[in-house]
């Protein structure tokens, strides 16, 4: 059952991808969401028939992939409950996103390319969450990235759109270059990539490190041998560890957009609305998060790497809600949320609590593909405009999409009861009681970011359907309701959105924490964090909702009271409006440091480097000097810089030969 | 196990073509019509036949098969070929690319059809030759030799700047031969024999290792090519017919690689072990700056001829990390690389033959009339860029592995290669695929033809098929590599012993 889930969004997009031309674009769109929607069922009956078992991980071996020397590579699944749970989410939401754009994209004449895009993007998604080994995370994590730069191209007659693709992708190879030396550091300690081999590697560290205080003397010199050689630093195995965690984490970085590598996140908005729900809010962006989770067996080992999430985490929940705060574009004001948000999950993994991360990721799911499907319908609605000051008034003419948004919102600052209330909350008393070094600033950023989050995000609320209209008169007369194709996958979100915490709160976080997980993840011995987060003083378990209820009440005076105290305030500080206006200013430092740097230097190596040096002394130099003299006369006097460009790069050359042969011995 | 000389039959196969194009002359449509079909059917046929060399291979043998060993010159001068698992697969990768280079000039060349054909021809056979050679001199003649039609074949059928590339073609290749043609000799004086399975198990003197060694890198590090002896390739590349660039960047390249790995590597470990740095800093410097330099080119086929540079920075670096992942990495990498630079050079013939240009300011917005071929193009960029479950991916990622085992400094170099190559192959894509077609020139461009679709399909199929499976090359490569990293590793740990013991 488990390849079956797994491969069926594979034949979705071979059949819409192949014969989408032949078929059309109707039995395209029918059969990948039917599809889908098989999948996403059959997901439920496994998660949910996998609790009725014993809670054995499950091993499905499906063909060999690498076999060189001593690494083995198969393309094979590994099912346990963080599987499970992350099919439930990807499923469903695909299967809803589907659905969704039935009605959304019926207008786009390519719509065989869409739905094959989405399934293929679908496909990658499970193969990653499925993967029994790193090399075939690797493979799903790469798929992942490929689909997003084919749905953020979708429409590449916009410049801006494929702009917005590329960058994506290769931001993303950035994290994909940590991810891979991750992966190597880890075959060269644990000699495999396979997951069943590196967590009985990790057992027997973490039951030396456990007897490491017992019996300090015999076990310092075993812990003292070197393991590893990276760089020029000879590590131990803690230090090892370490490196290989980081390693691993700038590729969750890079694919969760945290602080340095999110710039590519707000600018895959690009994309068609649903593109955005799926992959870039409930599925592939939370796949660092998923990763850090699922190699927490090795993330547990090293103290070090856990205090850098968090801090990473924090430090992008509080600077990517900011941003969020004075964005005007409605899904960018959305994608600053996602990021924050994740900041969020990195905070808690940080801390090691992994069930509130995983709970977190998943209501998250729910709400904020309900917030971008019921974005998504604003702008339908609103002939695609996506600016909101070009937006208000809207509640009374689209109401169902406005009170799916609201339920959104609720769901996203935590209101009680409501999905975001449980995971976030559980987030931000984990922080409190973390024992990590940046846990009290993962706590201050996550309470900080819970005030912004409500005020952003009322913000957006009543911007785009509170007050008078902005638009002009021809688009409000156009303004309608969306058909009910759009409308049911809203609803089966806004199910989730207030229910899922209810429900599962228990299961993810709480008292059925144990027999819900099971082995999936790994807690150290010393890892208290989930018992000491129920016993926190009261003022602090009431203060996200303290920051909720303050975020609402000055959004609500900013817009709603009296709306010019938001210019106001604006013009009052000029500088700060500007900088979070301008996103902190990363792009602009981005493309001065990298982007023109990277061209300059292309030009100069191919002008001056191949050009005059090696093809001046090489062979036109050798035919010049045996064609005339007098040219060789000129090329004397000429030629100092040369002489002096070719010893540079010779002693470059020299250098990094010796950096090498010092990192050897 | 076959008992006829296959390997003889598939290097000769190709001049039993010549010898039926050479009373044709090409003076009338139908006549250049008959030559090409000729030529087609013997490349074809040539390429069935060479099937049977992977059927009847053993891989569990790591030794040299299908042996063929006769009398030839005097002094013991021997006419012997055979292949091993590292040959193997790449006498299949040649006679499967030859017959889509016949192929992919039906149309594109006009003038001297016949001379055309046959220079191909020979071209096939000498090369499949230095894969079968089993006697240094043998090799050597064949290698050699197959620098002559290549030099022809861009002299000739070349673009406007085609004497200037071939010459300096001919002259870094040339170069280089000369002083392997010393290293041969001598090595001929010190063993004894010119067998190469003998020489395999002769122990060269360690004072004389460092100098044999870099003669044959001189020859090998041009050919395969290695900064900073790259820069015949772009030009040649950008002179040379589609068919050519897809020989050169396919099969030639690789001979460089295939040199390192069959000589330099068993036969001078000490030496090879010595210099592994050197040969990490090239390489690594070949990734960088080459992906550099590509990212800022004008010329579609400039470009695809700078990230072949930096993907053959991978196998130079794959190869002398000298582990299993390493030197298996390499070859696949070669592999690989042959079918998806070989793609991408027909991918740029498919738009020059329509437009007469290489200038990528000249293309955009082509996905809007050639959705075909845009598909086509992505998938080989995405192979070219490494995307896991392309064929690209698997090489580059075991020669990193490899090499990360040696030294992580290398393999951090190399590993930038992966965000340098998604940025230099998707712009590229970008400006040329995307955007709004809005130049008169291109407004009635049409899509692939089925001739081009019949070229580039089978490749697609094959990307991405040893992109999910390729454990068919691993098979078939594993028992001759790990013969062969075993003996080295056995010579290099034996070296200080020795040393201490005199």
């Amino acid at each position: 059952m488990y390849q079956i889930i797994v491969l069926l969004p594979l034949v979705g997009f071979l059949i819409a991808g192949l014969f989408g031309g032949s078929i059309g674009a109707k039995a395209s769109e029918y059969v990948t969401s039917s599809l889908l929607v098989l999948a996403a069922v059959l997901s439920w009956i496994a998660f949910i028939s996998f609790g009725l078992g014993e809670g054995e991980t499950l091993r499905v071996t499906m063909l060999q992939w690498i076999q060189s020397g001593n690494l083995a590579v198969d393309w094979s699944l590994r099912i346990d409950r963080l599987t499970l749970v992350m099919l439930v989410v990807v499923n469903t939401v695909s299967a809803l996103v589907h659905v969704y754009s039935i009605g959304y994209m019926h207008h786009d004449p390519s719509r065989p390319r869409f739905f094959a895009y989405l399934s293929l993007f679908t496909f990658a998604m499970l193969m990653l969450v499925t993967a029994n080994n790193l090399v075939q995370m690797f493979f799903g994590w790469e798929g992942v990235g490929l689909a997003s730069y084919l749905l953020i191209g979708f429409w590449y007659k916009k410049p801006s759109a494929s702009a917005a693709a590329m960058k994506a992708f290769i931001v993303n190879r950035v994290g994909d270059f940590g991810f891979l030396l991750g992966i190597f550091g880890v075959f060269v300690l644990f000699g495999s990539v396979n997951l069943d081999t590196i967590f009985a590697g990790t057992a027997d560290l973490a039951a030396q490190l456990g007897g490491h205080g017992a019996d300090a003397a015999g076990e310092g010199a075993a812990h003292g041998d070197i393991v590893l050689h990276f760089l020029g630093y000879a590590l131990p195995m803690s230090g090892a560890l370490t490196a290989v965690c980081l390693l691993l984490f700038v590729g969750a970085m890079g694919k969760s957009a945290q602080i340095g590598l999110h710039t590519w996140l707000p600018d895959a908005m690009e994309g068609p609305t649903p593109v955005s729900a799926l992959i870039h809010a409930a599925t592939m962006v939370t796949a660092g998060v998923f990763m850090v989770a699922r190699m927490s067996p090795l993330f547990e080992l090293s103290p070090t790497a856990l205090t850098v999430v968090t801090f990473i985490g924090a430090t992008t929940a509080f600077f990517a809600a900011t941003i969020g705060l004075v964005q005007n574009d409605i899904k960018r004001v959305i994608a600053y949320s996602t990021c924050s948000q994740l900041g969020y999950m990195f905070v808690a993994l940080g801390v090691g609590a992994y069930g509130p991360a995983i709970f977190h990721l998943f209501t998250h799911a729910f709400f904020k593909a309900l917030l971008f499907l019921g974005a998504g319908s604003v702008i339908h609605a609103v002939s695609d405009e996506q600016d909101m000051r070009n937006m208000g008034g809207l509640r009374k003419h689209i109401p169902v999409t406005y009170w799916m948004m609201v339920i959104g919102t609720l769901a996203l600052t935590g209101f009680p009861l409501t999905a975001g209330y449980f995971s976030k909350d559980a987030i931000i008393e984990s922080a409190y009681v973390g024992h990590n070094a940046m846990a009290g600033y993962g706590f201050m950023m996550t309470v900080l970011a819970a005030l912004l989050t409500s005020f952003y995000s009322w913000r957006l609320i009543f911007m785009t359907f509170h007050g008078e209209p902005r638009a002009s008169h021809e688009v409000m007369h156009h303004v309608h309701e969306s058909p009910m194709v759009m409308l049911v996958p809203l609803f089966v979100l806004a199910a989730g959105a207030l229910l899922a915490g209810l429900l599962f709160e228990g299961s993810f976080v709480g008292e059925g924490y144990g027999e819900f997980w099971h082995a999936a993840l790994f807690t150290g011995a010393e890892n208290h964090v989930l018992h000491d987060m129920h016993e926190i003083p009261f003022l602090i378990a009431i203060l996200p909702f303290v920051m909720m209820v303050i975020g609402l009440v000055t959004a609500w005076i900013f817009y709603i009271r009296s709306p010019r105290t938001a210019d106001a305030v604006a013009q009052r500080n000029p500088g700060l409006y500007q900088f979070l206006l301008n996103k902190w200013y990363f792009d602009e430092l981005y493309d001065l440091v990298f982007v023109r740097t990277a061209k300059r230097l292309g030009r100069f190596l191919w002008k001056t480097g191949d050009g005059t040096i090696i093809d001046g002394f090489g062979p036109d130099g050798v035919s010049a000097r045996v064609l005339g003299v007098t040219n060789r006369v000129v090329r004397l006097q000429t030629g100092y810089l040369y002489h002096y460009a070719f010893a540079m790069l010779i002693g470059v050359a020299a250098l990094v030969t010796w950096m090498m042969v010092g990192g050897m011995n | 196990m076959i008992d006829w000389p296959i390997l003889s039959l598939v290097t000769f196969a190709p001049l039993v073509g010549v010898l039926i194009i050479l009373p044709i002359k090409d003076d009338n449509a139908l006549a250049r019509r008959n030559i090409r079909n000729v030529a087609l059917w013997t490349t074809v046929i040539t390429f069935v036949v060479s099937l049977f060399i992977w059927i009847g291979f053993d891989p569990s043998n790591p030794g040299f098969q299908m042996v063929e060993d006769s009398d030839w010159v005097g002094s013991g001068i021997r006419y012997h070929m055979g292949v091993d698992g590292i040959s193997m697969l790449f006498v299949i990768l040649t006679t499967f690319l030859m017959p889509i280079c016949i192929l992919a000039s039906w149309e594109s060349v006009q003038a001297r059809v016949k001379e055309y054909m046959i220079a191909f021809l020979v071209l096939e056979t000498l090369v499949v030759g230095v894969f079968c050679a089993l006697d240094i001199v043998l090799f050597y003649i064949f290698f050699e030799g197959s620098l002559i039609p290549m030099f022809l074949i861009i002299g000739v059928w070349g673009g406007k700047r085609r004497v200037y590339a071939s010459y300096k073609f001919f002259l870094y290749t040339f170069l280089g031969s000369v002083l392997m043609l010393i290293a041969i000799m001598a090595m001929y004086w010190d063993a004894g024999t010119s067998s190469i399975p003998e020489l395999l198990q002769h122990p060269f003197p360690a004072a004389m290792q460092p100098w044999l060694w870099f003669a044959f890198f001189a020859s090998f590090a041009v050919k395969m090519p290695m900064w900073p002896v790259h820069t015949w390739l772009p030009d040649a590349h950008v002179e040379a017919p589609t068919a050519g660039s897809v020989i050169l960047a396919g099969i030639l390249l690789k001979l460089g690689g295939y040199g390192f790995i069959r000589f330099s590597l068993p036969m001078f470990p000490l030496a090879s072990a010595d210099f592994a740095p050197l040969v990490y800093t090239l390489s690594v410097l070949a990734i960088v700056y080459t992906s550099l330099v590509a990212l800022m080119q004008e010329d579609i086929k400039k470009l695809i001829a700078y990230s072949s540079v930096a993907h053959m920075g991978f196998v130079t670096m794959g190869i002398f990390a000298a582990n299993a992942q390493g030197v298996q990495g390499a070859i696949f990498q070669m592999l690989s690389h042959g079918l998806v630079s070989g793609a991408l050079f027909l991918c740029v013939g498919v738009v020059y033959d329509r437009m007469h240009t290489r200038e990528i300011a000249a293309y955009g917005g082509l996905v809007n009339r050639m959705p075909h071929y845009a598909t086509v193009m992505l998938i080989f960029t995405m192979a070219n860029v490494g995307l896991p479950g392309t064929s690209g991916f698997v090489g580059e990622f075991l020669t990193m592995m490899g090499v990360y085992q040696a030294n992580t400094w290398v393999a951090v170099f190399a590993a930038t290669g992966v965000i340098f190559s998604a940025a230099y192959a998707l712009w590229l894509y970008r400006r040329v695929i995307w955007g709004v077609l809005d130049k008169d020139s291109l407004r009635s461009i049409l899509d692939l033809s089925g001739r081009e679709k019949l070229l580039l399909y089978p490749l697609v199929a094959l990307v991405i098929f040893f992109g999910v499976y390729p454990m068919p090359v691993f098979n078939a490569t594993a028992a001759s590599v790990e013969a062969l990293v075993n003996s080295y590793s056995a010579a290099v740990h034996a070296a200080p012993a020795l040393a201490s013991a005199h």
